[in-house]
């Protein structure tokens, strides 16, 4: 029992400080594909900022297009994981532990993602400054009563609070890093653990800290998206003045983040060869919970288009037919094949509810995900309530390479992340390895790790 | 000496270890323990748990509320416009902003506190990479030259037990 206990502590450092200290082939290819994609669409941004916004699709009357979709989907996809690990971590759900970090990095590069839109979505992204709140020469500061600034303040909020709820869980990490290594590692390590050294108190305090923000970080993580709700449904335009936005937000963002969690994890378990730590009862469980959400996101659809229908206003109802029925509709239904039928079929039915199963139908959320952001903007703006501010918007190439190069920028973030700290928390790991035999229910059929009550 | 210490293979052994060096006449606060994770199981593993850090939350809260309630003021009264009668001083929206700084306060003082109370970036001598391998280190920094033999003695009496001296 007791050698044991050390050769799993030992066997959990080898395994997943593997990719830390080995580097194959694959990752130097991964990192020149993506990297590459990225370097083209910096290209392509260079362009738009030396050539004018010209040469993008944006235009009088739809002044968002694809960049303020990517803003809100990014948004949305950072609800992924502070949020899920802050509430796992706060009903002390034990199969949680493999989980979390895969989350939280998420959450940090889609903020950075997503934030990156409102810089890209400038005409001068030089003259950005102007939206931090400070006194100019006349002492006029930003408008607090916009949702903008709103936005700024939200963001920047959650951002600080989810790097620190990822960072600070990684300093045990660290020192174990430091520990097991040599040389110029060795050296960043030790200033990286902050001189960790694991004693009851620096375990007390850090468990604190992160029960302290996983309170906190809950209702900040609500509020950022419901604040972008609220760029949409402050104003007046078709179909954006409504009171269920906020939570038809949220519930949005939740769902596209745990398709994202899913298809990181199981990209992680396969290429990392974590399948010891990444049991199919994690997809099991966070498939259930996507296909909840699936039914949330059904029901908050199927909410505003009811409401929609029994207003029967002629402007809002010219949006409701264009994209059920007019040149929006293919795009329209597929989002609910993408985000309602292919998660109830797959998740719901218990024989589909595999590793693979999980990652086709995250796919479609995604998928589904970022064309409802872009049918809730682009058919309302361009269809107001006049006919001289109706017009038609069609993406040029440089936004869609824009768009489409952040997936890239997201997965090239993700494996430099994997190369350089443990993508599974080793410490909380091994606190879940040596759990007194007392608390471990045993496992059954419904639960086969037999810890998910603890 | 700078410090004398045993590493052990569970929590078992470095709870006896503690509690003979406590027979030892070693206070608590004498005794240094560092384990790869948290061990609350043990009582060694339950020291130091009182903290002020929730109560700092709070106050790192109130510091961001009142900080956003003066921005927001100072900002609106300062070049008040008259929209159509509408007041220059807004709840409604500011709350957003409170809302948003009193969070980022509760956090930030968090964060701050982590750092200060657990007193990281002050390294210590006592300390040895076994840990990291599962290892319980269970040790006395700088004991008394007239000590060292009892100490090595209660160190060395749990079994499986290594001890080393730096």
């Amino acid at each position: 029992m007791n050698s044991s206990r050390v050769q799993i502590d030992q066997r959990i450092n080898s395994d997943l400080l593997r990719p830390l200290m080995q580097t194959s082939w694959r990752f130097y290819l991964l990192v020149a594909v993506f990297g590459g994609i990225v370097a083209t669409a910096f290209v392509g941004w260079m362009s738009q900022v030396t050539r004018g916004f010209g040469i993008t699709g944006i235009r009088w009357p739809v002044y968002w297009g694809f960049y303020v979709t990517s803003f809100v989907f990014w948004i949305g996809i950072s609800h992924a994981g502070t949020l899920i690990s802050a509430i796992l971590r706060l009903v002390n759900a034990g199969w949680r532990r493999p989980v979390t970090r895969c989350a939280e990095v998420i959450t940090v590069f889609a903020l950075m993602i997503g934030a990156m839109f409102p810089i890209i979505h400038l005409g001068r992204p030089w003259l950005a400054f102007w939206l931090f709140p400070y006194p100019s020469e006349r002492m006029i500061w930003p408008n607090f009563r916009s949702p903008l600034v709103w936005d700024f303040f939200a963001i920047n909020t959650y951002l600080t609070g989810s790097v620190l709820f990822l960072v600070l869980p990684m300093i045990p990490d660290f020192a174990v890093v430091r520990d097991k290594s040599a040389g110029l590692r060795h050296r960043i390590y030790r200033v990286l653990a902050l001189g960790w050294r694991g004693t009851p108190k620096q375990w007390h305090r850090l468990e604190t800290a992160m029960q302290i923000m996983a309170i906190a970080i809950i209702p900040v993580a609500v509020s950022v998206h419901t604040i972008v709700s609220f760029d949409f449904s402050m104003a007046p335009v078709p179909m954006w003045q409504s009171t269920i936005f906020g939570p038809y937000f949220v519930a949005g963002a939740i769902f596209s983040g745990i398709a994202a969690l899913l298809i990181a994890m199981a990209v992680l378990r396969r290429f990392l060869h974590l399948e010891a730590y990444l049991h199919p009862v994690h997809f099991q469980n966070l498939g259930k919970l996507l296909l909840m959400m699936a039914l949330l996101w059904g029901y908050f659809v199927f909410n505003e288009r009811l409401v929609t229908y029994y207003g029967n206003k002629p402007a809002e109802m010219a949006i409701f037919w264009r994209t059920q029925r007019e040149s929006f509709a293919p795009l329209y239904w597929t989002m609910v094949t993408c985000n309602f039928v292919l998660p109830l079929v797959l998740m719901g039915i218990r024989r589909f509810r595999t590793i693979t199963g999980c990652v086709i139908a995250s796919f479609g959320v995604v998928i589904g995900m970022w064309l409802e952001r872009f049918l809730i903007i682009v058919p309302s703006l361009g269809h107001k309530y006049l006919p001289y501010s109706f017009g038609i918007y069609r993406p040029q190439p440089v936004e869609i390479l824009i768009a489409g190069a952040t997936f890239a920028a997201m997965t090239l973030l993700y494996v430099l992340f994997a190369k350089v700290v443990p993508i599974i928390s080793i410490w909380e790991l091994k606190a879940g390895e040596h759990v007194p035999s007392t608390l471990i229910p045993p496992a059954t059929q419904e639960h086969p790790l037999g810890e998910l009550h603890l | 000496m700078k410090a004398s210490y045993g590493l052990y293979p569970d929590g078992q052994a470095a709870q006896q270890a503690v509690n003979r060096l406590r027979a030892a006449g070693f206070a608590d606060r004498e005794i240094t323990v560092l384990s790869p994770q948290p061990m609350e199981d043990y009582e060694f593993g339950r020291r130091d748990k009182a903290t002020w850090m929730w109560w700092i939350a709070c106050g790192g809260g109130l510091v961001g509320m009142a900080t956003a309630f003066g921005l927001t003021w100072l900002t609106e009264t300062s070049w008040p416009i008259d929209v159509g009668g509408l007041p220059t001083f807004a709840w409604w929206p500011n709350l957003i902003i409170i809302f948003e700084l009193t969070m980022l306060g509760a956090i930030v003082a968090t964060g701050a506190t982590l750092v200060v109370t657990a007193r990281l970036g002050r390294p210590s001598a006592l300390y040895d990479p076994e840990v990291s391998d599962g290892k319980i280190l269970v040790g006395i920094e700088h004991p008394p030259d007239g000590a060292i033999p009892e100490l090595e003695t209660a160190l060395g009496a749990v079994r499986e037990a290594l001890v080393k001296t730096i």
